[in-house]
């Protein structure tokens, strides 16, 4: 009986994917996928993006769509659910034949997705700054690496600018970002010279709300006569409970500055800033950021969404470069076939939001700005200090012993991720 | 004649000097002004001390208004102003003259950036300049700001201002600023060493700071203080301030073990009554918090739309309002679903958890899957400062007073109101109450709705520590029934005991174990008591047992 009802079920899903390609070749569009939750706890930080990929599918095809075809893009909801990620991954690929997806905001559901991915040759666009260590032949990385957002951070900190931080406290939600950045981030401090001893490592779970012990911990490791600065991977909502015992308990930022890696525009939206004046953040894209083509894009932004007290941030743009590079790499390879287009990706430009070029290089990774800004009491982000000029992305972390000696290079020799020689030499 | 002519030319010339001084200072003035604008940093600090040393009647606002993110410059010339929200963008303030400028977009002006570094150079500047201000927390801020920066100018100035001070409070403050000021900058021994002991007598975080700092051994082994009396010193005045605050640092924990207490109490009391006493396996409990959190939006809402002013009180309004809201929902609960699985606790335990999720998405159709933002009003914001590190947050200690007040009114409705009598008396023997002629489903309902109130009233107080989402309740679901589990099902004084001890047992093990070791703990003990003594902490001897 089972097997009756899953050949049923298969001989549907069969047809289904016939009858879907049928239309596509007979509607001339292009599909693509958003692989974003729309639901549960991540639904927060997702929802923008699935809208930013909406918005550029819009403007591209009010400018005459993509190879003379329109683009359409099929939405679907992996509702925070990392298994789930990867189902709706294969059914995007598989049944709907998209031509390119965007999506994945944690790191474990890109690492869900992944498989995927490779197995049926598709391409992934991940907007999200995420761990590093990886490369992968079928995914293209518009977020930062670590050495585009942790590691001058952290330089930032201990330069004369940042305060000269001597001890740092490494907070994190506990899961493969904030571990492996803090594993990368202490071969880093150990290397400048910092000892373990001057160095704290705390990890809380998804949507912790009782900050009181952490930041008396915070206080007692900062008052033994080094300047102490606090990097914080908190991710989600908890960082609305985590701030507001902050300002409560009266940390200012000129004494223990925090610098964090996953808080923006978006998730200061619902916050009272006041107090968090001074503290930091890391991207490579701030609201706040004066150029012709960012105040476009936020008027853009405003006319799309209808509300003008909306905000924009770093994965956005991220997803903007993402699009824009795709669109090109269709065009100049004149088809959507991924291998094709893969190939036209590699040395791409795209003009960033920070009035600077965003290059796809060889490892699947982008050149980016780094920006350092600080908090507003308007919950704006003002850079302080960025780079002169854009910084390529390394996918294999030099401070890791193991992955220092890796390369990533898609590109003939080489023609892999994670590589200590090329594929193929010709001698 | 000519005394005539003599004295006119000295006025004259006195005329030129009065003319020319404010030029000759504004002319300063303008020039620091325009080093705010460099991209060096030490650019930018230099300007800031030569602005407070210039001692410019304007350089006061200035400085505040760069610190408070306030200086721009006008993108077309370059003119220094500071700007005011307005309605249609910023009413902007000539920065040399104070003049009124008029109206601008915010698009027209360019920030003049500050940072941390800046902040804490204008802060000091700022101490310098208002050590003399009427205002005793001025002169507070002002001693710190002083204390944090350690400049050797500032030794004079100090000493004058500690000697007029007649506040204690700020006569302590400058005090300590004195001390740290001298022990940074003095070349005596002998001061510094009085320096060293007079700090002593502050525990606080900062000068544990500053003394620990002299006794730091650098890379090659030499330390901080080349000198070993002054080490030695310290490093007694260190010992007397981390005795102190060790000692301050374990009340702050009891402090905090009983805020996360208080909290587990809140929502657990509810489910003490609904689960501990009608025996009602409730799982749609947390969406009860939940439903109180967002009613407190809500109000909130109102208040910022039609009486800003208020907004203070808008809490006040909030609970009863999540008392009616939930309790309301609460006992169509009941009548609805409840009432016809009486008896039968894993179909109530199913429906209850489909309620759960129903209600989940009602809340996250009608407000959006994203977080909602509830204000802290002023007065649950900040911290009271007890001593020296040890601080203790008004928004807790608000809600340790709440939970116990709820607590408090709870039982005195349940012993002292017929209502109660009534309540006590159906849960202990539902036929005998009946034949005595209290309508038991009427009483049924009703502490239904009571227990549900109560848990929106905690789900108003959660609103102010936690995320307001629909997912807010989930969190506190298990803690609740570990808590009531622990205290003793049926029993309001075991919840209060539970609620308290984990709460405590919590906090104290979480700065060793971490946060999510800790929890882990804390079930693993509360499974191995249960093994123990299954009817909890406090078990109800008597009949009402053997139902």
């Amino acid at each position: 009986m089972k097997s009756v009802i899953r050949g049923a079920v298969s001989a549907l899903a069969m047809a289904g994917a016939l009858a879907a390609g049928a239309a596509q070749a007979a509607d001339d569009v292009i599909k693509i996928g958003v692989l974003h939750s729309l639901s549960g706890t991540m639904a927060i930080s997702e929802t923008t993006l699935k809208d930013t990929v909406l918005m550029m599918v819009d403007d591209l095809n009010k400018n005459g769509g993509l190879l003379g075809k329109q683009v359409e893009a099929v939405v679907v909801d992996p509702a925070s659910d990392w298994p789930l990620f990867a189902e709706k991954a294969r059914e995007l690929l598989e049944g709907e034949q998209v031509a390119a997806v965007f999506g994945c905001w944690t790191s474990v559901s890109r690492k869900s997705v992944l498989p995927v991915f490779e197995e049926l040759n598709g391409l992934l666009f991940y907007p999200v700054q995420y761990e590093g260590e990886e490369s992968s032949r079928n995914v293209f990385y518009t977020g930062a690496a670590p050495n585009q957002q942790a590691i001058p951070a952290v330089e930032y900190l201990m330069s004369e600018d940042g305060g000269g931080a001597e001890r740092f406290v490494l907070l994190g939600t506990d899961y493969v970002y904030p571990r492996t950045t803090n594993k990368i981030l202490r071969a880093f401090l150990n290397d400048k010279g910092i000892t373990d001893a001057d160095i704290m490592e705390n990890y809380t779970p998804f949507g912790h709300s009782d900050w009181q012990t952490i930041v008396s911990e915070v206080k007692e490791f900062a008052s033994q006569g080094k300047k102490t600065a606090v990097v914080s991977t908190i991710n989600g909502d908890a960082n609305v409970p985590f701030y507001k015992e902050l300002g409560n308990q009266g940390i200012n930022a000129e004494e223990i500055p925090v610098v964090a890696f996953s808080v923006g525009e978006e998730e200061l939206a619902g916050l009272d800033t006041e107090p968090l004046v001074g503290h930091l953040a890391a991207w490579n894209y701030f609201m706040s950021v004066e150029s012709d083509v960012n105040d476009s894009f936020i008027e853009q932004w405003h006319a799309f969404i209808g509300n003008e007290d909306r905000v924009t941030n770093d994965p956005m743009e991220a997803t903007y470069i993402g699009f824009k590079m795709w669109a090109q790499a269709v065009k100049q390879a004149g088809s959507t076939d991924v291998d094709a287009v893969r190939q036209a990706m590699y040395g791409q430009t795209v003009p960033n939001l920070t009035g600077g070029t965003a290059v796809m290089n060889a490892n699947h990774h982008l050149s980016k700005p780094v920006l350092i800004g600080e908090i507003q009491d308007d919950g704006m982000i003002e850079t302080v200090w960025s780079t002169e000029k854009e910084v390529v992305g390394d996918a294999w972390s030099d401070f890791i012993p193991e992955s220092a000696k890796l390369t990533a290079d898609w590109t003939y020799p080489w023609v892999c991720g994670n590589c200590e020689a090329p594929k193929y030499v010709t001698n | 004649m000519p005394a005539l002519s003599k004295l006119f030319r000295l006025r004259a010339f006195a005329v030129l000097i009065v003319l020319l001084i404010p030029s000759a200072a504004s002319a300063e003035l303008a020039q620091d002004l325009q080093a705010l604008t460099e991209k060096s940093n030490a650019t930018k600090v230099a300007a800031v001390e030569s602005l407070a040393a210039g001692g410019h009647e304007r350089a006061v606002p200035i400085l505040q208004a760069f610190l408070a993110g306030r200086l721009f410059q006008v993108k077309e010339d370059d003119r220094m102003v500071v700007a005011e929200d307005s309605a249609g963008g910023y009413r902007i303030f000539d920065a040399m003259t104070g003049e009124a400028l008029g109206e601008v977009g915010k698009r027209k002006l360019r920030k003049v950036r500050i940072n941390n570094r800046l902040r804490q150079a204008v802060k000091a500047a700022l101490g310098a300049l208002t050590l003399g201000s009427s205002d005793p927390a001025a002169r507070i801020q002002a001693a710190d700001a002083v204390f944090r920066s350690a400049q050797s100018d500032m030794l004079g100035p100090l000493e004058a201002a500690l000697a007029r001070e007649s506040d204690l409070k700020v006569a302590s403050r400058l005090a300590r600023a004195l001390a740290a000021t001298e022990l940074a900058t003095s070349d005596d021994k002998a001061t510094r060493l009085a320096a060293i002991e007079a700090l002593a007598a502050f525990v606080d975080q900062e000068v544990r700071a500053i003394v620990s700092g002299l006794l730091i051994i650098d890379g090659e082994g030499r330390p901080a203080e080349p000198d070993s009396d002054l080490r030695a010193a310290a490093a007694e005045t260190l010992k007397t301030i981390e005795s102190k605050l060790a000692f301050n640092g374990f009340i702050e924990n009891i402090f905090q073990g009983i805020s996360l207490g208080s909290v587990l109490l809140l929502a657990a009391i509810g489910l003490a009554i609904t689960f501990g006493v009608m025996g009602v396996i409730n799982m749609a409990h947390g969406e009860m918090v939940m439903i109180g959190a967002y009613t407190t939006f809500v109000v909130q809402e109102v208040f910022r739309a039609s009486f800003p002013g208020a907004f203070d009180y808008s809490l006040l309004v909030a609970i009863p309002a999540a008392f009616l809201v939930t309790g309301l929902v609460g006992i169509g609960i009941e009548r609805g679903v409840i009432r016809f699985l009486y008896g039968r606790p894993l179909e109530t335990l199913l429906a209850t958890w489909g309620l759960s999720l129903i209600l989940q998405q009602v809340v996250r159709s009608i407000f959006g899957p994203t977080n909602r933002e509830v204000g802290n009003p002023a007065w649950m914001s900040g911290a009271w400062e007890v001593a020296g590190g040890l601080t203790l947050t008004y928004n807790r200690l608000w809600i340790i007073l709440f939970a116990l007040l709820v607590f408090a009114l709870l039982m005195a409705l349940i012993r002292f109101s017929g209502y109660g009598l009534q309540m006590r008396a159906v849960t202990q023997n539902r036929p005998m109450a009946s034949s005595m002629g209290i309508r038991t489903g009427w009483v049924d309902a009703m502490t239904f709705g009571l227990g549900s109130g109560i848990a929106g009233m905690a789900g108003v107080a959660l609103s102010q520590i936690d995320n307001v989402s629909p997912n807010l309740g989930q969190g506190y679901i298990i803690d609740s029934f570990m808590v009531v589990v622990f205290g003793g099902v049926g029993n309001l004084w075991g919840t209060l005991v539970g609620a308290f001890s984990l709460g405590l047992v919590n906090k104290f093990l979480e700065p060793y174990a971490g946060a999510v070791l800790g929890k882990i703990l804390v079930l693993v003990v509360i499974i191995l008591f249960i093994q123990k003594r299954p009817r909890g902490l406090f078990a109800l001897r008597g009949r009402a047992v053997e139902n």
